[in-house]
């Protein structure tokens, strides 16, 4: 044994980089100190400090000494691995390295942050990380990235304006679309609505959208529809869908998209609502859509069932819904008096702010209420703390309109377990990230857009509808699918099929096969998390590049 | 960024603008005009020894003019690509001085002083113009007295300085205290300088040159020319020392900015600049007054708005914590004016509604959250797309197709389309790209041929 890892060690060649970040390393530990230190280590070859070794200079000092110095390993001391592995890793294999030779240590995190103002402690426990990234490199072997078949089909689940413009846009892309709706009719909410924020009829427009994606050869509709079944991975995901008649129907899809809505709250007894004197503003459209709406003094209150301790988010269409409503009565009835009761006045962006400054001059009034003391309603009259003038003030009022939040469909946890994809605290999708990838799920091959994640406008639910056909686009325009090597394996010969593993994995990713009486992992649907290997017995489970010996060897090094 | 930098598929032309672009939806040729970057791309390695040896500082734009960089250098540090440029505003070669150090120092041989522009056509499917927005001008609205007042900042400058990598490397210091030590700086250089003149006399007669200067003064001292000399220097040397000592008790009460205050909507939701609500402001307030109170739990800070705009996924949450854990207080109230008060601190006039009355209230610095104005040229990038501008100064779009202008094939996302926020800006740029495939894509081609 000792004599193989002698062998070995001749042949490596260990390049190790150490980053500055600028000062936000190099500004609290001796880098170059750590430089020379990684210099002595043994493997080691060729050592180099970046100013940024993220940076292009940085990527191409590491490239350059991948091919000058004919190194088979490569370490970067530096940030996350989470940010920034696979940015050095592929940059490796580009050089013409196994990009799983790399090795990654965080000497941001875990010295100069953690360590700050403690210079030495910082740069000796540099030190050690790299040796022991070193150490756990040199034991490190090549993977080849793990390929797949792709299934040029996508699933879109909701039949609303996110929904079908996904459905538009992926068929203008040349792909198939199978588009389930649960309702009897395509459109979702903007049926219900009077008109879109612009004074364009929203039921014309979902219209000419349901028309343009029911006469696409590329997408198949089926209304009075579920999924009740979704499993396998990206690329090739099998579904099951309940149809209207009571038919299941199975399909192969290569990406799933949640577009599935939210639905007004209507809650009795807020604010006293009754449906007739006290309604919501979608029970407002429908009156103004059917002209059943008669009232001479409106006064309309914001935030109704938000913004409080129960549903603490603000629900962002409201303040615009309030105000279209509010000019389309004013419009109609110049003599009547509307009156809207707010906390903040959310017309955000250009239009928006140009419709309140255009109400404002249509002679609807707008008064700020204090949320804790919140507005009575009763006996044809509102009364609320003007916070402006600082004293109470009471309104007449014939029709009070509530302007209550999108909330999330009760059965959006029902969707989300079907693809194990996670809820906010607010029951609507969580998404990857929520600034950088706000229409990804982290589970791949799955996304999300429109009031499923958060209330959205109309413009802005079809914005992010077509925008979720270009990330599907990205995927399903690819010849193969490509994955990442680092998933776990299974000894069939000393796994005692005790199930453990499969308990523990969160991706459904281990099966017991019986005929065997052993557990298997299906690459494809592995993400590495390491669950298995950490549960198993009798160590059969292990996690490709994060091996019993390459830990030890690492932790040996300390 | 670097991955878009490093995408196979995609590139970078950096530093060049668009000239014309001809033709119609799925076969546009594109005019760019490459501009001289007077650095060779293919040899440069982004090292910066050139920048480190350029003798010509220029205002640092990227800090918002609050440090220093050469005459050859890149936007800042890990910007994609990373080779550097020279500006020829300032650059003693262009200004027709002897110089050329950069050239000598580079050792990738990249410093070409004859390199000219270069027009390239591109054969493209699709445009998508996402060419942003830029920072209003506040020093427009005389009673903020932007200009006036070196502690009233804007936001961007209050990035700048919150930043570990700005000029003052993460610190909140005031900008007012800032000219006091850079005047101390310059003083110290003239001080050491007039201190050597006198050595030489204080050497040669023994005594400090104080002591001369009773003596001359009161008529003690022989009369004599080199003796006048030695009093006339130490005349000069005497209020360059005077100053220095003032200024230097001065900054010893110097402490960093600890009592804030954001004012929103400067320059938008104001019929004499922009009408619209810039939409994100509300949120980079609470976020910047958040990292002023990790960086020093002693930070209050005060946001004065007419609204607080905390539409988004949990933005109203993160504004609620702010107001919680982070010393922030949220004034309903459209600041009147800023005026100077003592110590350079900053006085805001405003109306307390609740109470009703017109308060005074002094700040260590006020940062302004302006307004995202069309960006700088909008009008004349219209032109060359062939596309229309919205009344409000952002490219018209219909609402049926967000993503659309007025021309085919043209396509616009982020703040050339509107004020908007980043998740927003991701969005909409995933969909301008995929509006731009359907356009691309072979069916579509057919059609147009």
């Amino acid at each position: 044994m000792k004599k193989k890892n002698q062998e070995t060690q001749e042949d490596l060649r260990v390049g190790v980089f150490i980053c500055d970040c600028g000062s936000n390393i190099a500004g609290h530990l001796d880098c170059t100190a750590v430089t020379e230190y990684a210099a002595t280590l043994p493997g080691v070859v060729y050592t180099k400090e970046n100013l940024y070794t993220c940076s292009e200079s940085g990527i191409g000092e590491i490239q350059d000494a991948i091919r000058k110095h004919q190194l088979n390993r490569v370490v970067v001391a530096s940030c996350s691995p989470r940010t920034h592995h696979p940015l050095f890793a592929s940059s490796c294999a580009q050089a013409g390295m196994n990009p799983y030779l790399f090795e990654m240590v965080n000497i941001r995190d875990q010295c100069s942050w953690v360590h700050m103002g403690k210079k030495e402690v910082a740069t000796g426990k540099a030190k050690d990380l790299v040796r022991m990234g070193v150490a756990k490199s040199v034991s490190l072997e090549p993977q080849d990235d793990i390929e797949s078949s792709l299934v040029r089909k996508i699933l879109v689940i909701g039949g609303g304006i996110a929904g079908l413009s996904v459905a538009e846009s992926l068929a203008g892309m040349g792909l198939e679309v199978i588009l389930v709706e649960k309702q009897k009719k395509l459109g979702g909410l903007l049926r219900s609505l009077n008109t879109l924020e612009n004074g364009a009829d929203a039921e014309e427009r979902v219209d000419t959208l349901v028309q343009s994606v029911e006469s696409s050869a590329n997408i198949s509709v089926m209304t009075a529809a579920t999924v009740k079944k979704i499993d396998g991975y990206i690329g090739n995901y099998r579904i099951i869908v309940d149809g209207a008649d009571g038919t299941a129907e199975e399909e192969t899809v290569g990406c799933i998209v949640v577009a599935s809505g939210a639905v007004p709250l209507v809650e009795n007894g807020l604010f006293g609502h009754n449906g007739k004197d006290v309604i919501t503003q979608m029970e407002l459209e429908n009156k103004l859509k059917d002209s059943s709406f008669a009232a001479a003094s409106v006064v309309m209150i914001q935030c109704a069932g938000a913004r409080d301790a129960q549903r603490e988010y603000c629900s962002r269409i409201c303040c615009m819904t309030a105000v279209k409503n509010a000019m389309i009565i004013k419009r109609q009835f110049p003599l009547a008096s509307v009156s809207i009761l707010y906390r903040d006045m959310q017309m955000y962006g250009d239009e928006k702010e140009q419709m309140l400054w255009d109400a404002r001059g249509m002679g609807i009034n707008f008064y700020v209420y204090d949320p804790q003391q919140p507005p009575e309603v009763g006996e044809g009259k509102v009364r609320f703390f003007n916070t402006v003038l600082g004293e109470p003030k009471e309104l007449k009022s014939d029709l009070v309109v509530l302007s209550t939040p999108l909330v999330a469909r009760r059965d959006a946890g029902d969707i989300a377990a079907l693809m194990r994809v996670p809820t906010d605290k607010n029951g609507f999708f969580l998404e990857a990230h929520a600034k950088l990838r706000p229409l990804d799920f982290a589970a791949d091959g799955i996304f999300i857009c429109g009031s499923a994640r958060y209330p959205v406008t109309s413009v802005e639910a079809r914005t992010q509808g077509i925008g979720v056909a270009a990330r599907v686009g990205a995927i399903l325009f690819k010849d193969r699918l490509v994955k990442s090597a680092i998933v776990a394996e299974i000894d069939a010969e000393s796994c005692v099929g005790c199930m453990g593993c499969l308990n523990v994995c969160p991706y459904d990713a281990i099966v017991y096969t019986r005929e065997a009486g052993v557990c298997e992992v299906q690459e494809i649907l592995c993400k590495g998390c390491g669950n298995c290997a950490a549960t198993c017995p009798s160590h059969s489970a292990i996690l490709r590049g994060y091996r019993p010996e390459q830990l030890l060897a690492q932790i040996r090094a300390i | 960024m670097l991955d878009v930098g490093r995408h196979p598929k995609i590139e970078l032309m950096a530093y060049s603008e668009l000239e014309s672009v001809e033709g119609s939806a799925g076969c546009f040729t594109a005019r760019v005009r490459r501009k001289a970057r007077y650095v060779d791309a293919s040899k440069c390695t982004g090292c910066g020894a050139c920048a480190e040896m350029c003798p010509t500082d220029v205002v640092d734009l990227y800090n918002e003019g609050h440090s220093l960089r050469k005459a050859v250098y890149s936007w800042f540090a890990q910007g994609i690509p990373s080779t550097h440029a020279i500006d020829t505003r300032y650059c003693r070669v262009f200004q027709g001085k002897k110089c050329g150090i950069c050239q000598k120092k580079c050792e990738a041989g990249a410093i070409d002083f004859e390199q000219k522009d270069e027009l390239v056509d591109l054969a493209v499917g699709a445009v998508i113009a996402a060419n942003g927005y830029t920072v209003f001008d506040p020093g427009k609205i005389p009673e903020y007295r932007y200009n006036q007042l070196a502690n009233v900042i804007t936001s961007m400058e209050f990035e700048r300085f919150l930043s570990a990598s700005g000029p003052t490397h993460g610190h909140i210091h005031r900008p007012s205290d800032i000219l006091v030590k850079k005047e101390i700086g310059q003083l110290e250089k003239q001080e050491k300088r007039a201190a050597k003149g006198l050595a030489r006399f204080e050497e040669k007669h023994g005594k400090p040159s104080a002591d001369f200067y009773n003596e001359y003064k009161t008529g003690e001292a022989a009369e004599d020319e080199a003796l006048e000399q030695w009093a006339k220097k130490y005349e000069e040397y005497l209020p360059i020392q005077e100053r220095l000592e003032k200024l230097r008790t001065t900054a010893e009460s110097f402490r960093t900015a600890k009592k804030l205050a954001f004012i929103q909507c400067v320059g938008s939701r104001d019929l004499r600049f922009y009408p619209f609500c810039s939409g994100f402001c509300c949120m980079h307030s609470i976020k910047e007054a958040i990292i002023a109170h990790e960086h020093d739990n002693d930070t209050t800070s005060v946001i004065f708005g007419m609204d607080i705009r905390a539409v988004g996924k949990g933005f109203d949450e993160y504004r609620v914590r702010g107001g919680n854990n982070s010393n922030i207080r949220y004034r309903r109230s459209r600041v009147a004016e800023i005026v100077k008060g003592d110590n350079d601190n900053p006085v805001l006039v405003y109306e307390d509604t609740r109470e009703q009355v017109v308060k005074r209230e002094e700040f260590d610095l006020v940062v302004l959250a302006t307004a995202c104005q069309p960006a700088d040229g909008m009008q004349e990038l219209a032109d060359i797309l062939g596309i229309d501008i919205n009344r409000f100064g952002f490219f018209k779009t219909l609402p049926e197709n967000p993503l659309d202008t007025t021309r085919e094939g043209v396509f616009v996302c982020g703040c050339a389309h509107s004020p908007m926020d980043i998740p927003e800006s991701v969005a909409q740029a995933s969909s301008a790209a995929a509006r731009a495939v359907q356009t691309v894509t072979h069916a579509n081609l057919l059609k147009v041929s």
